[in-house]
């Protein structure tokens, strides 16, 4: 959903080009005291590693397959101003290079994709760690932040769009429809967030940058099958595996939602769409919202308006987001 | 953005659009953008001036008109937007082959195609006569931060080999029989994901201990000296200048 030129008026593009260019400054500071004289380098490789991600095409629901918008998982992963930092040098390679969104939309996707979808996960990711510890605290974190980042910067890009878009639709359907498609965008990228922030940290989990404070100390073997722990033990370590619920439940709303795009792509007429996808370049945030937008001119979706259907996702994911968590902080009680 | 990053834009040719420095070029194209994108949707022929300029510009560069096609495929998702606009769109209707389509709907939709395809072109043709790490080297004459432009370059320069990684994962992957199918092959993915970041992350550190047994300091030394002639400048800001013109000329 790369932001094209002439999408949005001169006023919001230079506005938003001005907060990006604020922020990249503000998280070039900040990803210097992340990473000190590595950040170069280090936030470089990282860069490559969510443009490579970004093309990891997964299964969504109904046969329509996603990508990784990446945004919290950078964020869990090296930081949030590293974060930030390599979603900007992703979009401006993406824009320079690859003729992928307007060079006049660079701040508005910036600020749209790189930098709300990063403070948005972190936060979140921050919240829920803050109140449930451990591993099971770190995937219920991950799969918020990603579950969330991605219908928040949907919705940013409707707020924008109602300040200084350029077609005259409705400011409220926008909303509608973005929020509703990207929800279950959102469920994709957060599943597979919380799998590979799982898989990283079942092998490195000193790289992740979210879970510094769940090191295990040193322990010390001695021959005869003694052990003594140096430096201080944790209270008790949390088991592994906590993914696993949050993946059922994950799957379980995906299955319920699955049946509402189902129901979109059905009655779908356009078969440009499915050529589009076949050959690869359709984007999956774009490839939904089209879906829903071509129905809409014929008044309403087996009877249900775009807008209700919209409303609908959004509210799902709340109340989803709402269980994650109520669910996480129960978890953390009952260990502590 | 799904596949279409694959193969590189960048054509190697000694054009005298080639030939200027890239950092004449980067103003260009932004300025060119720029007045691309602040043009009234009412002048028509303006647009086609700016169409005829890039026209030009390939001409002169000598970039085949399949290259900027093929790679125009970018902008479907928004051509398609752009076409469902009218439909959707509010206010006064008009009919066209007997479809009711809202009037500012059509203007609105105009204008995304235009602006969109001139400015997609205008990128194509900047990528296309211009090698990466040039581009970035006339960024940082532009004074853009020097450690964004390294975090830039040290992307670029290990995107192939990230990507290599990603591909042999998969020709493993699918080697073994797996394809995605559903959403219970998540968890491979994302394996495949953490496996790559580790990677990705191990080799940064690998590179920058080489970095540091070298004498690195936190700046990369400049062995190129990048420096536009006036008559440089002026070619290059031919462009926008020519457009600003033509918008000139349409608003009066």
């Amino acid at each position: 959903m790369h932001v094209p030129d002439g999408f949005f008026n001169a006023a919001t593009s230079i506005s938003a080009g001005v907060v990006a260019a604020a922020g990249v400054a503000v998280c070039l500071r900040g990803a210097r005291r992340e990473l000190d004289d590595r950040t170069a380098p280090m936030a470089g490789l990282v860069a490559a590693f969510i443009f490579a991600v970004q093309m990891l095409n997964f299964p969504v629901a109904a046969g329509t397959s996603g990508h990784l918008l990446g945004g919290a998982l950078a964020a869990i992963l090296v930081g949030p101003y590293t974060g930030v930092l390599c979603m900007a040098v992703v979009l401006i390679v993406q824009c320079v290079f690859f003729a992928d969104g307007g060079v006049t939309a660079l701040g508005i996707n910036i600020v749209i994709m790189g930098m709300i979808t990063v403070l948005v996960g972190w936060g979140l990711f921050r919240l829920v760690t803050r109140m449930a510890k451990g591993r099971a605290g770190i995937s219920a974190a991950a799969f918020l932040a990603a579950l969330v980042s991605v219908p928040v910067s949907a919705l940013a890009f409707s707020l924008l769009f109602a300040v200084g878009g350029t077609a005259p639709i409705d400011a409220t359907a926008v909303a509608a429809a973005m929020g509703g498609v990207h929800v279950l965008i959102g469920i994709g990228e957060a599943l597979i967030t919380t799998a590979t922030v799982g898989a990283v940290l079942a092998v490195r989990p000193d790289l992740v940058y979210g879970a510094r404070g769940l090191t295990t100390p040193l322990v010390l073997k001695g021959a005869d099958g003694t052990t003594s722990p140096v430096g201080t033990v944790p209270a008790g370590r949390p088991a592994a595996g906590g993914i696993r619920p949050f993946l059922l439940g994950g799957v379980g709303v995906t299955l319920v939602l699955a049946g509402l795009v189902s129901f979109f792509a059905s009655s779908n007429p356009d078969g440009l769409e499915a050529v589009a996808e076949n050959k690869g370049f359709l984007d999956q945030a774009t490839d939904h919202l089209f879906g829903s937008w071509a129905l809409a001119d014929y008044g309403d979706v087996g009877g249900i308006p775009v807008g209700i259907a919209g409303v609908v996702g959004v509210g799902i994911t709340l109340i989803v987001a709402g269980a994650v968590a109520f669910a996480a902080r129960r978890r953390s009680g009952v260990r502590v | 953005m799904g596949a279409g990053h694959h193969h590189q834009l960048y054509r190697p040719g000694d054009s005298p659009v080639h030939r200027l420095p890239p950092q004449c070029k980067l103003v260009a194209v932004l300025a060119f953008a720029g007045v691309v994108v602040a043009t009234p949707r009412e002048a028509f022929w303006a647009f086609g001036a700016y169409a005829l300029l890039l026209a030009l510009v390939a001409g002169v560069a000598r970039v085949p008109l399949t290259h900027v096609l093929r790679r125009m495929a970018i902008e479907i998702p928004f051509v398609l937007f752009a076409l469902a606009i009218p439909i959707i769109g509010m206010g006064e209707r008009t009919e066209v082959l007997g479809l009711s389509l809202s009037v500012q709907g059509l203007w609105a939709a105009w204008n995304i195609l235009a602006k969109a395809s001139l400015g997609v072109v205008a990128s194509i043709l900047l990528a296309a006569t211009t090698e990466p790490r040039m581009i970035l080297l006339g960024a940082q004459r532009l004074r853009l931060p020097s450690l964004l432009v390294q975090i830039a370059m040290f992307m670029l320069r290990y995107l192939d080999v990230i990507m290599d990684e990603m591909r042999r994962m998969r020709v493993a992957r699918e080697s073994r029989g797996f394809e995605a199918r559903n959403l219970m092959q998540i968890p491979v993915i994302a394996r495949s994901a953490g496996a790559l970041f580790i990677r990705s992350y191990e080799r940064g550190e690998r590179v920058h201990l080489a970095m540091l047994s070298r004498g690195y300091n936190g700046s990369l030394p400049i062995i190129h000296e990048l420096s536009g002639s006036g008559r440089q400048w002026g070619v290059a800001l031919a462009l926008p200048v020519t457009a600003l013109a033509v918008l000139g000329v349409s608003l009066c």
